[in-house]
């Protein structure tokens, strides 16, 4: 997994809540078997018309947000399903940072997975944010010192302690639980003889 | 001290935890698709790792498999390519699968419980947000990404941190016609979609005992609607009769370790919760979605709302957005809202009871003219079930499709898909935009409902169909 440190970037918003993960990548996209290339479909029935052709209207379609790695967004983001495509898309794009003032579970812990960050802020926040992609201005996020600096100003956030060192650091987190092999085999030896009927063979 | 159901099933599968909070759980069961599953056995594959536990691992395609004739196959060559990946992998790595001509076939959250995977007091993963549906049998299960996919193919364990505690009520009867689709609609308006973030619904109170297992397993899998990665009902003798039997419920000695082990599975009588929400049962409704979030509820007798009657900004321009997507005007009673077509089936609304209630309704009855409708059974022995019962010649007759099982227009990622501006009564669980075909308009109602509103055309009250 892509370390994930500092970034400076114009950040794109779109001021719309719930944004489910339908929204982010549609159905017709799930059915690759890689986890690469769904850039170019984020955000699919927004961006395109019915011919496939961009919408002008829409900011992921316009410069300088169409090169955008931070995205604003309203509340509860990435509500719906679990599909992974859903950061998959974004990270193919290039957004390697959302900012909203709340997840669904799935979707945020997803995002760890991938070299994400999601970022939670309050509402007022968001908006005094957002002018800065209004204004086309840069804002830069330091994840090893929870911060968001943006003009003169800056702000902290909060990431669990877990999340951010497998962020920082790049982990992968199946390595980190094959160490605890011992563990794992000791709980499965204890199962078979507190509940037999779960291995069922 | 005193815990809840939740608490007592976390506990229980700690393998260790952590000072940050965090913890490795252990995963009893692990039901895989082919949506969410490719890029995970690749990973294994990458890291030369082996599936750890292939005998808690069960397999099955559904969201790509086509409804109809399957003699030929899968036309769409992507994803005839998702299935047949699912069954190399499932063949290279060990895993049980059903593939698309087994009996047994069928959306991966109905055959769980079907042959007695899905049993109480376990932990039960899945790549798929619906998993909640398992939670009606008194277990943890929650939806997982294709990363913790490999990662529980891996190691049998999951990192997670503990949810909190929130306990729904449900007590008093449901008026005649009202279901337990109507209940979950109901809490999923009052709470909002992101009402359960960061919890674990217990459901509880007299109506929810009263509910059939398969009724359960319609509040529990729309859980996720709520914003709550899992829903719980305690186990009760309901569940253990379903179970008894069952291909691979425990069998012998081990059956009554287990009936003793299940039977310890409730929450204590003074445990607390962080939040509590109590309801009357016989206040509610029949329910219809109006708009694009399965927050925006209203009864059958209600009317859509006006963005001009809302002061919040961001809620005033969410209604407008809604309405212009769904081609709906402000104030129009729900009984106005003609449709195109109706969807029977989906892992919320696509069992045996489910396909009973809608025929019912459709017995001796043609559906309007204008309208075209199908049924899509939840698996292959639902399917065989209800044509033993006769319920196809029920729906044939009243002019639906009687098709194969799977997920189907629930998402639209086979050839079962609304066209542009179509709309849709669907017993399926999200009305989100375009999730049943770009430009598609669904408004999720009660198996009941949605074959009253094939009948009349429009969305109607299916109490009008009933004696």
């Amino acid at each position: 997994m892509q370390k994930f440190n500092k970034l400076k970037s114009i950040p794109a918003y779109l001021p719309i809540v719930n944004i489910d993960t339908d929204m982010i990548i549609p159905k017709q996209f799930l059915k690759t078997i890689k986890r690469t290339g769904l850039g170019k479909n984020l955000f699919f029935e927004m961006r395109y018309d019915d011919q496939g052709k961009e919408v002008n209207d829409f900011t992921l379609n316009q410069s300088p947000f169409n090169n955008s790695k931070i995205l604003i967004a309203g509340k509860n983001f990435g509500c719906g399903s679990s599909r992974e495509h859903a950061p998959w898309a974004l990270l193919d794009f290039g957004i390697t940072c959302v900012i909203s003032s709340s997840y669904a579970d799935i979707f945020y812990s997803n995002c760890f997975k991938n070299g994400i960050l999601p970022i939670i802020l309050e509402e007022e926040k968001i908006k005094e944010l957002s002018e800065y992609a209004n204004r086309k201005e840069e804002i830069s996020v330091d994840l090893e010192e929870e911060k968001i600096i943006y003009g003169n100003n800056e702000i902290t956030f909060q990431v669990d302690p877990f999340k951010k060192k497998c962020l920082l650091e790049g982990l992968d987190d199946i390595a980190l639980s094959l160490k605890k092999s011992d563990k794992i085999e000791n709980f499965e030896k204890d199962l078979i003889n507190k509940k037999p009927w779960i291995f069922n063979d | 001290m005193s815990t809840t159901l939740y608490d007592k099933i976390w506990n229980d599968h700690l393998v260790d935890q952590q000072d940050d909070g965090t913890a490795l759980l252990f995963v009893d069961r692990h039901l895989v698709h082919e949506v969410t599953s490719p890029q995970a056995f690749e990973g294994l594959r990458n890291s030369n790792r082996k599936v750890r536990h292939p005998n808690l691992t069960l397999a099955v395609a559904d969201h790509n498999v086509p409804t109809t004739d399957r003699t030929e196959g899968i036309a769409d060559q992507e994803s005839k390519i998702q299935v047949d990946t699912l069954e190399a992998n499932c063949k290279e790595f060990g895993v049980q699968l059903f593939g698309m001509n087994d009996k047994r076939q069928g959306i991966v959250h109905i055959i769980g419980p079907e042959q007695g995977f899905t049993q109480p007091g376990t932990v039960i993963v899945c790549g798929d947000s619906h998993t909640a549906t398992h939670g009606a049998f008194g277990s943890l299960a929650f939806g997982i990404g294709t990363s913790e996919v490999e990662h529980v193919l891996a190691t049998q364990t999951l990192v997670q941190k503990k949810a909190k505690n929130f306990r729904i009520n449900v007590n008093g009867q449901l008026p005649l016609g009202v279901t337990s689709k109507d209940v979950i609609l109901q809490i999923i308006g009052k709470i909002g979609t992101a009402g359960g973030t960061g919890s674990v619904i217990e459901y509880a109170g007299d109506l929810i005992r009263s509910l059939s297992v398969e009724q359960r397993m319609t509040i529990c899998n729309m859980t996720i609607e709520g914003g709550a990665r899992a829903g719980l009902i305690a186990p009760d003798e309901k569940i253990f009769n379903y179970l008894k039997g069952k291909p691979m419920s425990p069998k012998g000695d081990n059956w009554e370790k287990a009936l003793n082990y299940w039977n310890s599975l409730k929450t204590d009588d003074d445990a607390s919760f962080d939040q509590e929400l109590n309801l009357n049962a016989g206040e509610i409704l029949p329910m219809i979605t109006w708009g694009t979030s399965p927050q925006d509820v209203i009864t059958i007798d209600e009317k859509v709302p006006n963005p001009q009657s809302e002061s919040d900004e961001d809620k005033k321009n969410s209604i407008e957005r809604a309405l212009k997507y769904m081609g709906l005007k402000p104030d129009m009673a729900a009984k106005d809202i003609k449709i195109d077509k109706v969807f029977i089936g989906s892992c919320t609304n696509g069992r045996i009871e489910d396909l009973r209630e809608a025929a019912k309704i459709l017995k001796d009855k043609k559906i309007s003219s204008h309208v075209s409708a199908m049924v899509v059974p939840g698996s292959g022995l639902v399917k065989e079930q209800a044509e033993q019962e006769g319920l196809d010649k029920i729906f044939v007759n009243s002019g639906f499709e009687w098709r194969e099982p799977g997920c189907s227009m629930c998402l639209a990622m086979n050839a079962d898909k609304l066209k542009p501006e179509e709309r849709c009564a669907s017993t399926s669980n999200r009305n989100f935009e375009g999730r049943q075909g770009r430009g598609g308009r669904t408004h999720l109602v009660s198996p009941g409902m949605a074959a009253a509103a094939a009948i009349s055309g429009n969305l109607d009250d299916v109490r009008k169909y009933q004696n």
